[in-house]
């Protein structure tokens, strides 16, 4: 958690204010694919997609889990920009996933286990699709945005919700597991969390910067029950508050509108976020889990500026092929610190890790600050 | 719009006529920078010339020095990067902002390419000074990590280790080293926070020391100062107005190695904390004899002024010899190191305290010279097993650099000849 006033601060932005006026740019099609739904028979080691050539348009994917690990199911355009993700299908469930393609190509992924980069198959989306002009590529990047916010709140809720009832049963195992994942999924869009006041500090704030008159709450002071006290007993409050304003904040975050510069100081305010809390090991001082923190705010910072890729692309292609490679080199600094379907402690690491894991973000961080400035200069 | 820069600032601060003395000195190549005439404190000193400015420049007040580990492993990228900080300190040795644009002229929507901090503040002689560690020819390993390794100069070794060493790896090395000497902390910082800044993602910052109150003077023109000690330092440094002496022992001549090295200089740093409080529990006559001087006038021991000759022979009533066979200054004199001399030229350091009530308090050495195999080794070899005033410091951190010669005319950059 970090005050942040950035992303509020530039939603007042001319920028913001020329995107309203254009809304009308975006070609919604409410036909269906022909032929209904895709099937997607999802395992711990497959993914067959029934279809891998589509028309352009409203595709539906029917993803169902056969496999014994959560999975997830993404469409990929060029430089994994999510085009849609449906998170958290358990096994053994289904799933439906709607997605509007314009003609290009694409990738979809399963993903047992919820990590690395999945199992990915080609999906070629034929048509016609007017090329976009430049205003509607910036609001096409914050609709794309606005979908990840989407899925990935989605999956806050559901995850806060089984961590609260792990935390209220008295089930000490079963919370410490759940922590970091549902963590996860808020640390991917803490940005967006930010801009509303009060919320963020009381779902992630942590003891020392408790404002004078509030009580010391949310998942840090669940994390200090259930690793520094051992004793949860009493926790149950404080887990009831959690979710109340989690789900405060989920619906909160899906009415925003957030314009193309909040993805871009978004994308480095996350990067921030590493640099400042997990690096060091103070964000999950009790559980020592930072590194799940890391890479969410790492997957975070990734989809936001992938989600402004056909922009910058467009307007400063080195950039993007430096941000590639950046990303790229943050991902296999991280890689070696894995510990099955998780992260090793930060407490696990030595003083030359987090070295290496620091100048990585610096070397990620510079390109990315200077993000803003191209998605801010007039076509 | 309302342009500010350092150099507007200066302008309205009404200092012109020194910028411009500034930008006159910039355009000076000579094989000796001017040094005699007494420039002011706040003064621009050139950044180009035959050698880089920074070491027989006059000592300045204050120091910033950084190491840097080198991360990229793109031989082009490191290019760019000496480049970038060459126009960079260009800039900001003439009092401007780092970068092209500035501090506050940018968009909005930018991080300014200058950090801010010396808006309104003179050159006051800042000097930016490179230098290249054996470890950017080769790592560990001994790979060739930037197609240098035949270009690496044989003294340029990791020093070894001195009797009584308590080295810190983590403060010790590295690929590059640059020393930021001004008359003002705040400028000094600015350089090195901006140049840290620029290099983000091709290096990373691997240690750094702020010093004050230079220990040493470097030119006839400046009085002794004192370290932490409380003695005066630096008495017989070589000073830049030696200019015969300094060919002989400052600057590498064509031959010695390498042709890039060629007017260029060796660096050593050595980070030697002084266990102050038991020092200044000592008497008097303990201190004055390790150190083989008085401290009031720093006259060598049996001698009435400062510059007189040290005396080696004279014994005193009890058949000791007056200047202390385990004495600082008879252990450092040349006539005691086969004629070895070095450009000194440290700071003094106070890292705060270290928990145990003292205060992490000491030199930070730094010295110049055309063959640290001829010089600081041997010297310190000697004072390393038997200096008394072992007793009173202990050498934690060390680093050795190749610092290749001044950048001579604009549009070249620091260690092009390495890199052509």
């Amino acid at each position: 958690m970090r005050p942040s006033h950035i992303l509020a601060f530039v939603t007042a932005g001319s920028l913001g204010m020329s995107l309203a006026a254009c809304g009308g740019g975006d070609a919604v099609t409410d036909t269906a694919a022909a032929g209904g739904p895709i099937a997607v028979k999802a395992t711990d080691t497959s993914c067959e997609v029934g279809k891998t050539q589509v028309d352009a348009g409203t595709s539906i994917f029917a993803i169902t889990n056969g496999g014994q690990k959560v999975t997830e199911f993404y469409v990929y355009a060029a430089g994994d920009r999510v085009m849609a993700e449906v998170e958290n299908i358990a096994p053994g469930l289904s799933r439906n996933l709607h997605v509007e393609l314009p003609a290009g190509t694409y990738e979809t992924a399963c993903k047992p286990g919820m990590i690395g980069k999945g199992i990915r198959g080609q999906l070629t989306v034929s048509g016609s699709a007017a090329p976009l002009t430049d205003d509607a590529a910036l609001l096409a990047a914050t609709d794309s945005y606005s979908r990840y916010v989407k899925s990935q709140t989605a999956a806050l809720e559901e995850k806060t919700t089984e961590f609260v009832k792990l935390v209220k049963a008295g089930d000490v195992a079963g919370a410490k597991t759940m922590y970091p994942i549902a963590r996860t999924y808020w640390e991917r869009i803490e940005p967006v969390a930010e801009i509303f006041g009060d919320l963020d500090p009381r779902i992630d704030g942590r003891e020392e910067v408790t404002e004078e008159g509030l009580k010391f709450g949310g998942f840090h002071k669940i994390e200090q029950d259930l690793w520094q006290k051992n004793d949860i007993s009493q926790s149950g409050p404080v887990a009831d508050q959690l979710l109340t304003d989690v789900k405060e904040i989920v619906t909160k975050a899906n009415a925003e509108k957030l314009s193309p510069l909040q993805l871009a100081n978004g994308a480095k305010a996350l990067l921030d976020e590493v640099a400042a809390g997990k690096i060091t090991g103070e964000e999950d001082r009790y559980s020592h889990t930072d590194l799940w923190d890391f890479n969410a705010n790492v997957d975070g910072s990734k989809a936001a500026i992938a989600a402004l890729r056909p922009v910058l692309e467009e307007r400063d292609a080195a950039l993007v092929k430096t941000l590639d490679t950046e990303f790229a080199n943050v991902d296999a600094a991280l890689a070696k610190h894995r510990a099955g379907d998780g992260w090793k402690l930060h407490t696990d690491l030595s003083q030359a890790d987090l070295k290496e894991l620091s100048d990585a973000i610096n070397a990620l961080a510079e390109p990315i600050s200077q993000v803003a400035a191209v998605v801010a200069k007039k076509a | 719009m309302s342009r500010v820069s350092r150099r507007r600032a200066l302008t309205l601060a009404g200092v012109g006529a020194a910028g411009l003395a500034g930008a006159a000195a910039l355009t000076q190549v000579k094989d000796e920078p001017e040094l005699t005439t007494a420039a002011a404190a706040t003064d621009a000193v050139a950044f180009t010339g035959a050698h880089q400015a920074g070491i027989v420049t006059p000592a300045q007040d204050r120091l910033h020095f950084v190491a840097f580990d080198v991360v990229t492993k793109d031989r082009e990228r490191l290019i760019k990067l000496l480049k970038d900080w060459t126009a960079a300190a260009a800039r900001m040795t003439a009092g401007h902002d780092a970068g092209a644009i500035g501090a506050v002229n940018g968009i909005p929507e930018a991080p300014p390419d200058d950090t801010g901090e010396a808006i309104g503040l003179p050159p006051s002689g800042l000097t930016i000074t490179i230098g290249f560690g054996p470890t950017l020819f080769r790592d560990a390993s001994g790979k060739d990590r930037f197609g240098l390794a035949a270009h690496l100069p044989p003294a340029l070794e990791p020093l070894p280790k001195f009797t009584g060493d308590t080295i810190d790896d983590t403060i010790s090395g590295g690929d590059i080293a640059i020393q930021a000497c001004a008359n003002d902390p705040q400028v000094a910082v600015h350089a090195i926070r901006n140049l840290a800044r620029i290099g983000m993602g091709a290096v990373s910052v691997r240690w750094s020391q702020l010093g004050f109150g230079r220990t040493s003077s470097t030119s006839t023109g400046q009085a002794t100062p004192r370290n932490l000690f409380g003695f005066k330092d630096g008495t017989r440094n070589l000073k830049a107005e030696e200019t015969d002496l300094l060919r002989e022992h400052l600057w590498v001549q064509p031959g010695d190695g390498p042709d890039w090295l060629a007017g260029g200089s060796y660096l050593v740093t050595r980070k030697i904390r002084m266990l102050i409080e038991t020092w200044d529990r000592s008497p008097l006559a303990e201190q004055e004899m390790i150190i083989g001087r008085t401290k009031g006038t720093g006259a060598p021991m049996g001698m009435t002024g400062e510059f007189d000759e040290v005396d080696f022979d004279s014994v005193g009533a009890d058949g000791q010899p007056l200047l202390a066979t385990t004495s600082h200054v008879r252990l450092a004199h040349p006539q005691s190191n086969n004629g070895a001399r070095m450009l000194r030229r440290g700071y003094n350091f106070v890292d705060g305290s270290d928990g145990l009530g003292r205060l992490n308090a000491g030199l930070f050495f730094i010295a110049y010279q055309r063959d640290p195999r001829k010089a600081f080794i041997p010297v310190q070899r000697s004072l390393a097993a038997n200096d008394e005033m072992n007793e009173y410091v202990r050498h934690v951190s060390t680093g050795i650099f190749a610092c290749p010669p001044g950048v001579p005319t604009d549009g070249d950059f620091w260690g092009g000849a390495l890199f052509a």
